[in-house]
């Protein structure tokens, strides 16, 4: 069953076209990666998944579990089970991680009409989740990703993601700026994640992290289009031979 | 225009030579000072927005208006209980408190203070024990300041004394509760407050302004605090008084060597309200903190005036205000820091932070250091900024909503000013009341309390 289906996505940026025709379907248990060169639209994509306001969407469809993604609020997709770990992730001085997590997760318990956790049953799962992701519990406490490396602040985008349970979880470069050994803590979390239930989108311009994260589904992006598909090996190919050895003209979508 | 002028002066002329018949027991040198005020009063006039110290507000309004002198506002219990039990701090070690500038004891819990602590009326304790008040009451604020100060003075007749002698250590807050009480014309009282704080004494003390009804009042406040050597004092100042009030406050404190004054100031109500701070670092080492929070909505007016004096040398000072601007509201922030010739090795900070949440807010932040002597660290900085646009997604993306979230990052700016009360009683209890009037709250024009009331109740349960 499918989690995650675009159709022939259209997206804008100061009035600009990113996004210029994507179809992607992620069907549950997949693992799904997209690559391209810079300035492709892998990120575009990411964010008008994710909700963000300021890209215009002028043609296109999104269904997350079938139902209309684009017609959702930030908060709204996040309580359907969309995740987004971002690139770039905000400081928020003044609110603790242990707090805004509870916070979201209560948010999103409370959508779906489950019972909110309270502080002292909240606390052992965070920590459960910190301790697979090798954070120290310093952090509890500390302003969200406040004074954090790169490496700790992609490292509590996948504790946030293990805390809140998504269905359809996308990675925007969570690998750009890791070293080695943060790369594969990373994978760890991610790799705990797999689930028959639950849908992952990796967006990479490195190869890498698919060493350590191995993809169901490979997909190319360029300029805007997915301009090829296979399987893990089409992202060792890419490595070998570059971007530009993929057709630009034909897009296939899996 | 000179015969309008002439006949306000008029006003506090009459005024002036009414109280001066009933306070015909104060001593003779009250009577000389309050002559002094008086004189300078009359000497100045209000300030227009040419002095550069009123430049970013115009005080017209409360020179146009013909302000008398408050009347008694005695009434049976039962009318204040309302009032008294929502201002009460829980933890306090007193509660005294004042209707329309006078003190009213049978609506104040007098508490348990330790043999020799005072705190109480101002006019009783110079009734009493007037000479003891005679070495500081008015030697510290300059009359030539401002017209407001001077005509304080003027009219002195009543407010918070507090008395502590050296050594005294008290955890649990002293707390006096100001009810304005409007009548049908505007009315105005002059709280005139002294704190004499003895070496080695450490103690909290709060000064609250509130309104019970609504009608045009002006609070013109004078507070002078004195810290001896090593002494550890806190001083609170809420002022939150009905949107038709005026309030103009100066807290003067005068600080010995070693001595460490902090003044916190939280300014949520009041239509026009400006808040003067002007500690002075008289003695070697002393620490003086002052921090603030504002939070203005519809056409309210806060300006918030420091100067700080260092007077002699390895004094610090630290200046940490936050404001946060909604609607037509308008915010000042001036942080002088002058360091006089011999002030060596000063360290002094500014630091004034501002969120604006509409088009229409505004904030005018002007940081000022007069530096005399050549080894000193001054460093002052200001920031006006929306609610961060990127912190706000980011919390949506994890579900919360977008009210919750805004509230959550206002509360968390709010919360920077109040990390630093350290009198937990009062910071507690501030922590609920600033929650109350944050924008998209109860008390804004965006009726949204409910939500607020449980972003608050998680607020304080750590995850």
């Amino acid at each position: 069953m499918s989690i995650l289906e675009v159709k022939d996505l259209h997206a804008n940026i100061h009035n600009h076209e990113i996004l210029k025709g994507v179809n992607l379907t992620v069907n549950a248990g997949e693992m799904h990666s997209i690559m391209g060169p810079n300035g492709s639209g892998k990120s575009t994509l990411a964010q008008v998944l994710a909700r963000r306001e300021s890209y215009e969407v002028t043609r296109g469809q999104v269904l997350l579990n079938g139902k209309d993604l684009l017609a959702m609020k930030p908060e709204e997709a996040a309580c359907e089970g969309l995740f987004m770990a971002f690139q770039y992730p905000v400081e928020i001085p003044g609110i603790s991680n242990a707090y805004f997590l509870r916070a979201a997760l209560n948010a999103i318990r409370k959508y779906r009409g489950e019972e909110e956790l309270d502080a002292m049953d909240f606390l052992p799962l965070l920590k459960e989740k910190m301790r697979l992701l090798e954070m120290d519990e310093r952090f509890l406490n500390r302003p969200v990703n406040e004074g954090f490396s790169g490496g700790e602040k992609k490292r509590n985008e996948i504790v946030q993601m293990a805390v809140l349970e998504p269905k359809m979880a996308i990675l925007d470069e969570t690998d750009s700026g890791l070293d080695i050994d943060a790369l594969k803590i990373v994978a760890k979390g991610v790799n705990a994640m797999r689930s028959a239930d639950r849908a992952i989108l990796v967006v990479t311009h490195y190869q890498r992290l698919l060493d350590y994260i191995v993809p169901d589904y490979v997909h190319v992006l360029v300029d805007g289009r997915i301009v090829k598909s296979g399987g893990k090996e089409l992202a060792l190919e890419l490595e070998a031979k570059g971007y530009a050895s993929t057709e630009p003209a034909s897009a296939a979508a899996r | 225009m000179a015969t309008a002028a002439t006949e306000r002066l008029r006003n506090y002329l009459d005024a002036y030579h009414t109280l001066g018949a009933n306070a015909s027991r104060q001593p003779a040198w009250l009577r000389g000072l309050r002559e002094r005020g008086f004189a300078r009063f009359c000497e100045v006039g209000f300030p227009t927005t040419k002095n550069e110290d009123w430049r970013f507000t115009n005080v017209n309004a409360i020179a146009q208006t013909p302000f008398c002198l408050a009347r008694d506002a005695r009434r049976s219990e039962a009318t204040y209980s309302d009032t008294l039990d929502a201002c009460r701090i829980p933890g306090a070690a007193c509660q005294l408190v004042f209707l329309n500038g006078r003190f009213a004891s049978e609506l104040s819990d007098l508490g348990n203070l330790p043999r020799g602590v005072r705190a109480g009326s101002l006019a009783q304790a110079i009734a009493q024990d007037g000479a003891s008040l005679e070495p500081h009451l008015g030697r510290y604020l300059n009359l030539e300041r401002d017209a407001f100060c001077a005509l304080n003075t003027a009219f002195i007749e009543d407010g918070a004394y507090v008395y502590l002698p050296r050594g005294t250590v008290l955890e649990a807050p002293i707390c006096f509760l100001f009810i304005s009480v409007p009548g049908n014309d505007p009315e105005m009282t002059n709280p005139r407050n002294l704190i004499v704080a003895e070496d080695a004494t450490e103690a909290s003390i709060v000064e609250d302004y509130v309104s019970l009804g609504s009608g045009v009042s002006f609070s013109n406040v004078v507070t002078e605090l004195v810290a001896g050597e090593d002494a550890v004092i806190s001083h609170y100042m809420i002022e939150r008084e009905d949107r038709q009030a005026f309030n103009i406050s100066t807290l003067r404190t005068q600080q010995a060597r070693s001595s460490n004054v902090t003044s916190h100031s939280l300014l949520l109500g009041g239509g026009l309200v400006r808040n003067n701070v002007h500690p002075v670092l008289a003695g070697e080492g002393g620490e003086c903190l002052i921090n603030g929070l504002f939070i203005g909505n519809g056409t309210q007016h806060m300006d918030n005036y420091m100067l700080v004096e260092h007077a002699s040398p390895h004094c610090g000072s630290r200046q940490f205000y936050n404001g946060i601007l909604d609607g037509h509201s308008h915010g000042v922030f001036h942080g002088r820091i002058i360091v006089h010739k011999d002030a060596q090795k000063t360290d002094a900070k500014q630091t004034n932070r501002n969120l604006l949440l509409s088009d229409d807010a505004q904030i005018d932040t002007k940081p000022q250091l007069e530096i005399y002597a050549d080894d000193v660290k001054c460093t002052h900085g200001a920031t006006i900024g929306q609610v961060e646009e990127n912190a706000l997604f980011y919390m949506r993306s994890r579900g919360i909503e977008e009210t919750d979230a805004r509230s959550l990052l206002l509360l968390a700016f709010a919360n920077e000013c109040l990390d630093r009360m350290k009198c937990a009683p009062v910071r507690d209890y501030l922590r609920d009341l600033v929650q109350g009037w944050l924008p998209g709250t109860s008390h804004s024009t965006n009726g949204n309390s409910a939500r607020a009331g449980e972003v608050a109740r998680r607020w304080e349960e750590v995850g």
